[in-house]
C-alpha cells in the first residue's frame, strides 16, 4: 500500500495573528510554524495502516525550503519519504493542482490531508485533489480502516455520523478520532536527516482570485461583571439587554 | 465583469436531512438571493434526494423562483463526486456564474469540487455579501477565527461557502416553480456507498446553532454535564467543550471548539469552567454574545467577555437554571 500524506507548514497555534503593508500580508515576523495538526493526525493514521511493512508513506508539501523543517518533523514522525513542490502555496486551488500532478505521475492507493489548514482554513485542498484525480473525496472523517481493497471510513455530518464505503483510490481528510498524533522519538530524529527529501518543481495553474486584505475581529467592549449571588440577573440581561433569549 | 450579467443567474445548492431543510439553508437561499439582486437577476435552487414539493416550496419564502429537483434513486445518499457533477451540470442549464452552498460538513466536501469543475473561483467561510465596488471581493474567516480575509475572485464563475449564522435569514416572498431536473449520472461518481446515518435527533447541532453552552476542565469530570445539559435544553442551545475535555474522553471530540476544533460563531455563547487559552478563542471569539463562568477573576477568557461571572460554576449555574425556569414559566 502507497499512501501520500499531505502536510502543510502553518503558524504555531499560539501566534498573535498580526499583518504589515497596510494590512495586505500575513505579519511572519516571529512566527513559530508547525505541522498543521491536522495533518499530525493524517500522518499518525497513515504510519498505523503501513505498519510491519505493510506499506510505504510519502509526505508532501507545497512550500518554499523554509518549509523543510516541517517536512523533516514529518518524516521524524515516521513518514518513509517526503516530496516538496517547489512554491509557494498561492491558494488550495494552486496546491492541490501541484500534488495532483504529482500523485499523477506516482501511484498512491491513498491520499489523506488533514481537515483543514489552520491559517487559511479552507477545507479545499483534499477535494480539490479528489476533482483534479477524479477519484472520490471524503472530507472530515473520524475513522478509516482498510480490508483488502475496501476503506469503510467514518465522516461527520451534523449532529451525528455517516459510515461509507469506498473501492479503490480516493483522498480523504482528517479530523480527531482518526488517529491520535505520534510525538517523534530519538530515533525517528536521527533518520530524518538521512531519509530522502526530493524537490520537484511547481507547474504553472492560472489564478481565480487572490486575498487583497486582512481585518482584525474588533475589539469588544469591557466585560459586565454579575457577581455570582445574583447569577440570576444573567437570565435578564440577556433577555433584555442582549436580547440573544 | 461588466457583460450580459442579465443573461446570467444564481444558482444555490440546498442540503437537507431526510428531507427537511434546515435553518443555514434558508440562511443560504437568503444571501443568495441577495447576491442575485446585486446582480439584478433570477435565483434557483437544486436539491438532490427526496424532499417533498410542500418543503421545496418553503425556498419561495427566501427569494427562490425555480427549484431544480434531482431525484434519481442512485442519487438518494450523498455523493460528493456525484452531487458536485449534478450541481456544476445545473449551474451550466441556469447559466449561473454564482454557486452557493452552506460551509457545512458537506458543503466542505462539495464546493471545493463544483469550484474546480466550473474553473472558479472559490470562498469558504463567507461572512458576507460581495463587495459591489466591482472588485467581486468577499470577507471569510481566516486563522480560526483570529482574523478575516478579504478574497478578490477574478474568474468568471465562483463559488461561494456561507459560514452558518453570518448573514442571518432573511425573508423575501417570491413565486416559486419546481421543476424536474435529471442530469446523467456517471458509474465513476458512485464509487462511495453509504452504508449507515446516525444522527441525534434530540440534540441541536453544534456547527449552526445559535445558542451554545460550553464546558471546560473546570467541571472536574463527566459525570458534573448534567447541569451543562440542563442549561443547554433549557436554552435549545447545542453543547460544546474545550480539547482537554474531549481529549479525556468526558466529551465527544465533535464537541470540541477551538483552532483545532469547530470555529462557531452563534448569537450566544456560554463557556462555563473555561480558561479561555488562545487557541480556544480562536474557534469562539466571533460568537456576538460571550458569556463566561468562572471562579478565577484572573482567567483570561473574561478580556473577551460581554458577560462575566467571577464564581463557583456549581454555585452559579444551578441559579441560572433556576431563573431561566422562573423566566420561561
Ligand atoms: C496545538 C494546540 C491546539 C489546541 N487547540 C485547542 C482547541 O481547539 N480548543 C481548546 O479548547 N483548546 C485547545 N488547545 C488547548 C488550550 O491551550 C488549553 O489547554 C485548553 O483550552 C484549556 O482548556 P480548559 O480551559 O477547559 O482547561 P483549563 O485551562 O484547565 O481551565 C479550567 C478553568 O476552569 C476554572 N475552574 C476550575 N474550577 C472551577 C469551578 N468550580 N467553577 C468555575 N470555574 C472553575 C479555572 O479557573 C480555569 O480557568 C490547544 C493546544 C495546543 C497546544
Ligand atoms: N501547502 C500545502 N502542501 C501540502 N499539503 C497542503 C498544503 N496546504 C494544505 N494542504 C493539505 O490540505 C489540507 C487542507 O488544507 P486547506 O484546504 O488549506 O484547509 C491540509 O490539512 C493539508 O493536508
Amino acid at each position: 500500500m502507497k499512501i501520500l500524506v499531505c502536510i502543510s507548514n502553518v503558524p504555531d497555534t499560539t501566534t498573535k495573528i498580526t499583518f504589515t503593508n497596510d494590512n495586505t500580508q500575513f505579519n511572519t515576523s516571529g512566527v513559530q510554524y508547525i505541522v498543521n495538526p491536522y495533518d499530525e493526525i493524517a500522518l499518525a493514521r497513515a504510519i498505523e495502516l503501513c505498519e510491519g511493512g505493510k506499506g510505504t508513506v510519502t509526505a508532501i508539501n507545497v512550500g518554499e525550503a523554509a518549509t523543510e523543517p516541517t517536512i523533516r518533523k514529518a518524516l521524524a514522525i515516521g513518514a518513509d519519504d517526503a516530496v516538496r513542490i517547489n512554491a509557494a502555496p498561492r491558494d488550495a486551488y494552486f496546491t492541490a493542482f501541484q500534488i495532483a500532478e504529482y500523485a499523477k505521475a506516482n501511484e498512491f492507493d491513498m491520499i489523506l490531508c488533514g481537515r483543514e489548514s489552520i491559517d487559511y482554513n479552507g477545507s479545499q485542498v483534499a477535494a480539490m485533489i479528489g476533482e483534479f484525480l477524479d477519484i472520490p473525496s471524503i472530507s472530515i472523517i473520524k475513522k478509516l480502516a482498510v480490508d483488502g481493497s475496501t476503506t469503510t471510513i467514518e465522516r461527520e455530518i451534523e449532529g451525528g455520523k455517516e459510515v461509507l464505503t469506498v473501492n479503490g483510490k480516493f483522498v480523504a481528510s482528517c479530523a480527531e478520532g482518526t488517529a491520535e498524533p505520534k510525538i517523534p522519538n530519538m530515533r525517528g530524529i536521527m533518520s530524518a536527516r538521512t531519509k530522502p527529501l526530493s524537490v520537484v518543481e511547481a507547474v504553472a495553474v492560472e489564478e481565480l482570485g487572490k486575498i487583497t486584505k486582512f481585518e482584525t475581529p474588533a475589539p469588544r467592549s469591557a466585560v459586565k461583571l454579575i457577581p455570582a449571588e445574583n447569577a440570576a440577573e444573567l437570565v435578564n440581561l440577556l433577555h433584555t439587554e442582549a436580547k440573544v433569549i | 465583469m461588466g457583460i450580459s450579467t442579465k443573461y446570467m443567474s444564481v444558482l444555490v445548492y440546498v442540503e437537507h436531512a431526510d428531507g427537511k431543510f434546515k435553518k443555514s439553508v434558508f440562511e443560504a437561499v437568503a444571501y443568495a438571493r441577495a447576491i442575485a439582486d446585486q446582480q439584478h437577476t433570477n435565483l434557483t435552487a437544486v436539491s438532490i434526494g427526496n424532499v417533498a414539493d410542500n418543503e421545496l416550496k418553503e425556498l419561495g419564502k427566501y427569494g427562490a423562483s425555480k427549484v431544480l429537483q434531482v431525484n434519481a434513486d442512485q442519487l438518494k445518499d450523498f455523493v460528493n463526486q456525484a452531487y458536485a457533477s449534478v450541481i456544476a451540470e445545473a449551474a451550466a442549464k441556469e447559466n449561473a456564474n454564482v454557486v452557493v452552498l452552506s460551509n457545512s460538513f458537506s458543503g466542505k466536501g462539495l464546493a471545493p469540487r463544483i469550484a474546480v469543475k466550473l474553473k472558479a473561483g472559490l470562498v469558504d467561510g463567507a461572512v458576507e455579501l460581495p463587495s459591489t465596488d466591482g472588485s467581486f471581493s468577499v470577507k471569510k474567516t481566516a486563522f480560526s477565527g483570529k482574523a478575516f480575509a478579504i478574497t478578490s475572485l477574478t474568474s468568471a464563475n465562483k463559488v461561494i461557502a456561507l459560514n452558518p449564522n453570518a448573514f442571518g435569514v432573511k425573508e423575501n416572498p417570491t413565486d416559486i416553480t419546481i421543476e424536474n431536473f435529471s442530469p446523467a449520472v456517471k458509474q465513476t461518481d458512485l464509487a462511495t456507498i453509504v452504508k449507515e446515518i446516525v444522527r441525534a435527533t434530540n440534540k441541536v447541532s453544534l456547527p449552526d446553532a445559535e445558542l451554545v453552552v460550553s464546558g471546560g476542565r473546570g467541571l472536574k469530570g463527566p459525570e458534573n454535564w448534567g447541569m451543562i445539559e440542563e442549561l443547554a435544553s433549557l436554552l435549545g442551545a447545542a453543547t460544546a467543550c474545550s480539547k482537554p475535555v474531549s481529549d479525556a474522553d468526558w466529551r465527544p471530540h465533535s464537541e470540541h471548539v477551538g483552532q483545532t476544533g469547530i470555529a462557531i460563531s452563534p448569537n450566544l455563547y456560554i463557556a462555563i469552567g473555561i480558561s479561555g487559552a488562545i487557541q480556544h478563542l480562536a474557534g469562539v471569539s466571533s460568537s456576538k454574545v460571550i458569556v463566561v463562568i468562572n471562579k478565577d477573576p484572573e482567567a483570561p477568557f473574561f478580556k473577551v467577555a460581554d458577560y462575566g461571572i467571577v464564581g463557583d460554576a456549581f454555585e452559579v449555574v444551578p441559579q441560572i437554571i433556576a431563573a431561566l425556569k422562573a423566566h420561561q414559566a
